[in-house]
């Protein structure tokens, strides 16, 4: 187990090299920060000026340089949208996309399982026809349509529900929370159903293409011949077993989602990370860039070594250490 | 005993003043948010809006945008580099601290500093003296005409309040400094600051120590970006916010067709128009091609002649543009009405223009478009090119990111590119002379990379910097901008429309500068 979790650190440190150097060098392509900083109608020598107290006119090798060993002292830089600490902005964001991202799993996994296992078992009836047939829409239509239709609805048409926004938030100190007001809660309505849509439909076509497959195992039908009720043959040995693939998606997916909520909180103007990142790539604000893609990377990494750690305790034949 | 008194008749004229205003809130919401709210860390436009509720200039603009006393009430050149200004009395920052000589100087030393962003918006003035508490003396490079210009953007801050909080001077993004003015404000403006989340909401409230007296009835505004244009106008329409800036142009009759809301829309300050590479041996569209038609004034009128402007203003624009013959719009000090006409859209004509210039076959030549810039920017390149593939001309088309294609721009490396120019802050038609038509060097023509060189369109540059008496400054800028048009530096398309949508209920006027100035609305 510890040699295990040594390795994954290892790789995980090499992981984050090598994104650091793969956003350092998306950056020179990202746009110019001195034209999006300075005057409309600067002069040569003051954008020439800028240019020099941002660094921007020292070699690559010299930036790439500077970059790394502020990183490595844990200083991200200061944004050169608003002049705030890059950490304080993503600290500041960090909990609507995690109160975002935490909803919209549960949801998938509250709703994608129990439909995955109905369509499994009633593989024919008109409800299983019909749930299928939907999820096929949920996979295919964009995010930013879905939003933008239920905002149709809720908003527009029915007025229940806000069309942006967080609604008023509890600050804690170290966090701000949504989950406590009432117009918090409303507010994350749309945007989680929004960002769990896909999710959803896919945890739903995995569980039942699983328990599909188990239920036609030998010992479901040992089970059932041994006279066990349904119910507890369906959810208690055939979806235990059927469930090893959904944790490994979910964990992969709420990596993905952290990542991929950009368009949700684009839509719903949804103050998280993903929000912050498109205004910096418009700005090209590179110290905010660069530490949302290490941030990025470093969840992903994280998240894959906490998977594999579940894997170790679901699934006891891993436990033996293999050669 | 007397001092309850005393306290009773304030608090008896307090509710009296409460009671004749009734207490409004303001909910508007932009694409964007306030960048900072530190007021010289930044010249954007809508940060420099919003920043005008929290902060004064000496002098500012009035509802018809010209210039009034604000924090000043009066001022006087002394000397040919010396302009002094009485201060107001009775001014209190929103802290309770008194606005006194002090500030100001505090405040233009900052406003000055190497490390502000916005310094250039004062480059004419080197120093600030006090000479007693409500006098001061703002020592300048030369004679300058456009002092009072760039002064209605110069935010006034509190010495003490700067001081206290360690923000004497501005932050510094390459040594990492953070300066507690970015998300704190205290200035003397007619609102103050009650809460700012950024991307989320911010929320000013009424100043009730304002020296001047309100027009206005709003007790609190709640300001929330909303990046998303079809969000933004659904939330219009569901009653959440009361004023959109801006409302998409496609979406104007949809919001007109809805009950208690309407789109507002007028013709801006901004011209939008296209730049030529005049001045290179050969396009960068063509390499090696050794030749540049553009250097042919004959092939630039062409162009401009076969681009079918009141076709792309009826359709792309939704009749909402105003098609433009000269590079600054009406409003603008230095436009003369005769000067504004354009060659007709003649395709024939522009063709036969074409093959006089020698290029009957036409020839390969590059056009750069931002996409997120200027209203429907992408859409007026597609009909242009479309217009000038017409013509005969093999259109490389570019349409990208603002932050790539103004570099792109800046580095000579187009042939013909979009660009905006509203003369804003100084709101003068000197601004397009020095920045886009000067020949380009350290000081001047930083918006010309196209090569572009008139002996005297340079003169004008130099004098008209330095002319005092109005009238003939406003003469030799009217000159240069007609020497433009005739020689056809650049196209002029048209002033771009601005676009917001209100509720009924709220009464404002639309600056054509597109500042939203909330002390002049009213909700009912």
């Amino acid at each position: 187990m510890l040699v295990f979790i040594v390795r994954r650190l290892a790789q995980a440190l090499v992981v984050i090299f090598a994104i650091a150097i793969i956003s350092f060098v998306m950056f020179r392509y990202v746009g110019d920060p001195v034209a999006t900083m300075s005057r409309e109608d600067a002069s040569v020598t003051e954008r020439a000026e800028l240019r020099a107290r941002l660094g921007l006119d020292q070699p690559v090798i010299v930036q790439f340089g500077d970059f790394v060993s502020r990183l490595s002292r844990g200083d991200l830089g200061i944004s050169y949208r608003n002049q705030r600490p890059v950490a304080d902005m993503i600290a500041e964001r960090l909990p609507a996309t995690l109160e975002l991202v935490l909803v919209a799993t549960l949801l998938s996994l509250a709703i994608g399982i129990p439909l995955g296992v109905i369509t499994a078992v009633h593989r024919t009836g008109w409800l299983a026809t019909t749930v299928q047939s939907v999820s096929l829409v949920g996979i295919s239509v964009p995010t930013f349509v879905t939003g933008i239709m239920l905002i149709l609805v809720f908003s527009v048409t029915l007025r229940w529900l806000p069309s942006f926004g967080r609604g008023e938030t509890v600050d804690l100190g170290w966090w701000t929370t949504g989950l406590l007001t009432v117009t918090g809660l409303k507010a994350l309505i749309l945007p989680s159903v929004t960002l769990a849509l896909y999710q959803m439909t896919l945890i739903m076509r995995l569980v039942r293409a699983e328990m599909i497959e188990i239920l036609s195992s030998d010992y479901i039908r040992f089970a059932r011949s041994r006279g066990l009720p349904s119910r507890s043959i369906h959810y208690r040995l055939a979806l235990k077993n059927g469930l090893m693939p959904v944790i490994t998606i979910t964990g992969m997916q709420i990596g993905g989602l952290i990542a991929f909520a950009v368009v949700t909180e684009t839509v719903f103007q949804w103050p998280g990370l993903g929000l912050l990142f498109i205004q910096a790539v418009s700005f090209a604000d590179v110290p905010v860039m660069a530490a949302y893609l290490l941030f990025v990377g470093l969840l992903f990494v994280t998240l894959n070594a906490l998977v594999d750690i579940t894997y170790l305790i679901v699934d006891p034949r891993l436990r033996t250490s293999r050669p | 005993m007397k001092r309850t008194i005393l306290n009773l008749s304030t608090a008896a004229v307090a509710l009296l003043a409460a009671s004749a205003v009734s207490a409004e809130t303001l909910r508007w919401a932009n694409d964007g948010d306030v960048l900072t709210l530190d007021p010289y860390a930044h010249t954007e436009s809508l940060t420099s809006s919003f920043l005008h509720h929290l902060y004064e200039p000496l002098v500012r603009r009035n509802a018809d945008l010209g210039f009034e006393p604000a924090l000043a009430t009066e001022w006087e050149l002394i000397e040919p580099t010396r302009a002094r200004f009485k201060l107001r009395e009775g001014v209190t920052f929103h802290n309770g601290n008194p606005f006194t000589a002090d500030d100001v100087v505090a405040s233009i030393t900052r406003m000055i500093d190497p490390d502000s962003r916005a310094r250039g918006n004062l480059s004419a003035v080197t120093a600030a003296e006090k000479v007693d508490d409500l006098t001061v003396d703002l020592i300048l490079t030369g004679p300058t005409p456009l002092l009072l210009n760039d002064l209605s953007g110069v935010f006034m801050m509190d010495k003490e309040w700067m001081e206290e909080h360690d923000a004497l001077t501005p932050g510094n993004t390459t040594t990492g400094t953070v300066t507690y003015a970015s998300d704190h404000a205290n200035g003397t403006g007619p609102f103050k600051l009650e809460s700012r989340t950024p991307d989320a909401k911010t929320v000013l409230t009424a100043f009730d120590d304002w020296w001047d007296t309100p027009i206005h009835n709003i007790d609190t505004i709640e300001f929330t970006p909303i990046g998303s244009d079809a969000t933004r106008v659904a939330a219009l329409l569901s009653g959440e916010v009361d004023v959109i800036t801006p409302a998409p142009l496609q979406d104007t009759a949809r919001i007109d067709g809805a009950d208690g809301v309407s789109a507002i829309q007028n013709p801006s300050l901004r011209t939008i128009m296209l730049g030529l590479n005049v001045g290179d041996d050969e396009l960068d569209a063509a390499p090696g091609s050794g030749f540049n038609p553009l250097k042919d004034v004959k092939v630039r009128k062409a162009l401009w002649q076969a681009i079918d402007m009141d076709a792309i203003a009826a359709k792309v624009m939704r009749g909402k543009a105003r098609v433009a013959g000269l590079m600054i719009a009406p409003q603008i000090a230095g436009y003369v009405a005769e000067d504004d006409v354009k060659p007709e859209y003649d395709m024939d004509a522009a063709k036969k223009l074409l093959a006089d210039a020698g290029y009957e076959d036409g020839f390969t030549m590059g056009l750069d478009c931002p996409n997120d810039r200027y209203v429907n920017d992408e859409e007026i390149c597609l009909a242009i090119a479309s217009m000038w593939k017409n013509l005969g001309v093999d259109v490389k088309l570019t349409t990208q990111t603002k932050g790539n294609h103004f570099p792109k721009v800046d580095n000579g490396e187009t042939d013909a590119y979009m660009i905006g120019w509203a003369t804003l802050p100084a709101m003068d038609g000197y601004s397009p002379v020095r920045a886009m038509l000067a020949t380009r060097d350290g000081e001047m023509g930083g918006n010309n990379p196209n090569g572009y060189s008139n002996a005297r369109v340079d003169e004008i540059a130099k004098l008209a910097g330095e002319e005092t008496d109005d009238e003939k400054r406003l003469a030799m800028i009217s000159e240069a901008i007609r020497i433009a048009r005739d020689e056809i530096a650049f196209i002029p398309l048209h002033q771009q429309p601005l676009a917001w949508a209100a509720r009924d209920n709220v009464e404002l006027i639309q600056f054509p500068d597109n500042y939203f100035r909330a002390w002049h609305y009213k909700v009912n």
